[in-house]
């Protein structure tokens, strides 16, 4: 992974705000879908696909490819806008979203798009998966392989045993090719999470099953580089990068509401947050311009 | 008599036949595809002695995952090391897999598209002791019902190794229904096998009046109450080994279906969903044809001997013998 500099911090940043943009305009076009969460983890993805991945968007399927693995599925639109951005598909096509015949099923479908690892959906079965793969790929490389495995996770699916079930797994098997990120954004469909279903003590219990566990903020580009960094350095055990994120992150009429977990904004509250996050994107501009 | 084409056991018919667990010939056939190709991987939720896994993971430690008692993590693990090229071979009870983990199985292994082969061990009612709640009898109805899901129940040991190579061979995922008791060998290593083939293992000296389509362990119950049924009732009766529930073979159903009056199925599954209905599925389009079902009529298991119990459910000799009996009546 190449150095952060200030100058691609700002790109990035930049980046994650034409991602959030697009990701208004696609769920305004498809009449539905969920806003929150793929607002709350633009930045996370933007990280990802445009300085962490070793990847090669005008080849998908490459072999040597990091995997991601996305678990909650839902927040799909920002892997697609993310992955258009970086060159998978044109940008026209994320208006097909949730569309008859589309590849950009409302949640993601592995055969449909090239790119996307697995099909995801229903919670809790994503780091299971991502387990198998980064035991699949030890056994055949052992410590040279190259690859990560980035499993992105949701708290809310921290419900389900199933989540639990693999990351007691990967804890038994140390996995130092396995990086988790959960979005902790503490909402989930009916209300916030500690009332839904208590977390806490959220990193204990992740350490408890043999992961290291890293707490940033989720929207600073520096933490997520620098928390990645430390997790491929960790070797003998996977590493959990609990990602304290803000749901509906770059509008404030969205931001830590769970009401807006699973409904796309209409035509007045789209112009109201791309008009938002068209500011922000000047201000990055201009705040970095001044250093 | 015996459908010589089928290749059978001579010794069929003895007191003395030799038995064997089926899951047995399931725990031979992974350790054969194991030698075959290195991409075969088993993986298991803490049942690896009875489900016969023991002769992969003895052989082929670095190969084998402990799961531990967590089928939806085994089905969801399988998925993720099938998505980077492994043949993964997953075992359980089939009450818990494909029972508890249904849901990961449909969508991370079968809408996924990812080659995962399902074990399910210790189904039908002949479990036994163990009661209700391990004796599966809905697994077939839930497996054969996902797209791309290949369903067998092999007849004995020796199919059902012939079954499991044959899975590893595939690209689809696919379930294998396994039973815990010692069953008598039917086939022999001659004995042609091929996914989604049924094969006549007992054809009639005159013109049949019913057919019998059978499937797993019963099989050999049922071959026995044909041969009886001929020898002491003069009922002429075909019968058909149906090891592929799905794909299913339209074209032997059909054409048994045309030589007799009805056909009688024979399954240790509830009749709601299970191989009787896919045959009555294929008939009720292409050949309308007087049915019975003998199966467990939407009851669940209790313990019990499995002889015992097989009996109390209708599926042994003399219980197919007298079914068989009352359905042809019922069509004249």
């Amino acid at each position: 992974m190449p150095i952060l500099t200030d100058q691609k911090t700002k790109e990035l940043k930049i980046k994650a705000n034409d991602i959030r943009q697009s990701v208004i305009e696609m769920l305004l076009e498809a009449g539905s879908g969920h806003t929150a969460g793929p607002l709350g983890m633009a930045d996370i993805f933007t990280a990802l696909y445009f300085h962490i991945l070793n990847h090669r968007p005008e080849e998908p399927l490459w072999s040597e490819r990091d995997r991601v693995i996305l678990s909650n599925g839902h927040i799909c639109p920002v892997l697609y806008a993310t992955m258009a951005h970086s060159g998978y598909f044109p940008l026209e096509e994320l208006m097909t979203l949730r569309k008859l015949h589309s590849r950009l099923q409302g949640h993601p479908h592995r055969e449909y798009l090239p790119g996307i690892e697995t099909s995801s959906g229903p919670l809790g079965s994503g780091l299971s998966q991502a387990t198998g793969m980064a035991i699949a790929d030890r056994m055949d490389n052992g410590v040279s392989s190259g690859k990560f495995f980035y499993c992105l996770l949701s708290d809310g699916e921290m419900d389900a045993g199933n989540t639990w079930e693999g990351g007691m797994l990967a804890g038994k098997e140390n996995l130092w090719n396995l990086i988790g990120i959960v979005d902790r954004n503490s909402i989930q469909i009916d209300g916030f999470t500690e009332d839904i279903m208590p977390l806490e003590p959220f990193k204990e219990k992740w350490e408890a099953w043999n992961w290291h566990v890293i707490e940033i903020d989720g929207h600073n580009m520096e933490e997520i580089v620098d928390a990645v960094n430390e997790g491929k350095s960790v070797f003998n055990k996977p590493t959990m990068i609990v990602a304290h994120t803000i749901p509906g992150k770059g509008v404030r009429e969205f931001e830590r509401k769970y009401e807006w977990h699973g409904k796309p904004p209409n035509k007045e509250e789209a112009d109201m947050a791309l008009k938002e996050l068209r500011v922000i994107r000047e201000k990055i501009e201009s705040n970095y311009d001044k250093n | 008599m015996i459908n010589k084409e089928a290749k059978l056991n001579p010794h069929l018919f003895n007191d003395d036949v030799e038995e064997k667990a089926i899951r047995e010939g399931y725990g031979e056939g992974l350790l054969d595809a194991g030698e075959n190709d290195e991409r075969v991987v088993a993986l298991c939720a803490d049942l690896t002695d009875s489900t016969k896994t023991n002769l992969f993971a003895d052989k082929f430690p670095d190969r084998f995952i402990q799961i531990g008692v967590a089928e939806q993590n085994l089905a969801t693990v399988a998925s993720g090391m099938a998505a980077m090229g492994k043949i993964p071979f997953i075992t359980s009870y089939s009450m818990f897999s494909p029972g508890r983990n249904w849901e990961q199985i449909r969508t991370t292994i079968c809408y996924n598209n990812q080659p995962v082969k399902i074990a399910g061990s210790h189904a039908g009612v002949s479990v036994g002791p163990d009661g209700g709640t391990h004796q599966a009898i809905e697994d077939i109805a839930i497996t054969r019902v996902i797209p791309r899901m290949v369903v067998i129940s092999p007849c004995d040991a020796i199919e059902a190794k012939k079954a499991t190579i044959a899975s590893a061979q595939t690209n689809t995922p696919v379930y294998i229904r396994l039973a815990r008791e010692k069953t008598p060998i039917i086939t022999t290593e001659e004995t042609p096998f091929e996914i989604g083939k049924a094969q006549v293992f007992f054809e009639s000296s005159e013109k049949p009046e019913i057919g019998i389509i059978a499937t797993g362990g019963l099989v050999y119950n049922a071959i026995k109450a044909v041969k009886r049924l001929e020898e002491e009732s003069g009922l002429k009766v075909k019968l058909l080994n149906l090891p592929t529930i799905k794909p299913i073979d339209k074209e032997a159903i059909v054409l048994l279906s045309k030589e007799v009056k009805g056909i009688l199925t024979v399954e240790e599954h509830q009749v709601f969903g299970g191989m009787g209905s896919a045959v009555a599925e294929i008939l009720a389009e292409e050949n309308p044809t007087p049915m019975h079902f003998l199966g467990v009529h939407d009851k669940f298991g209790h313990s019990g001997k499995p002889e015992e119990l097989i009996e109390e459910f209708g599926m042994g000799i003399e219980g197919i013998c007298n079914t068989a009996i009352e359905f042809k009546e019922k069509l004249q």
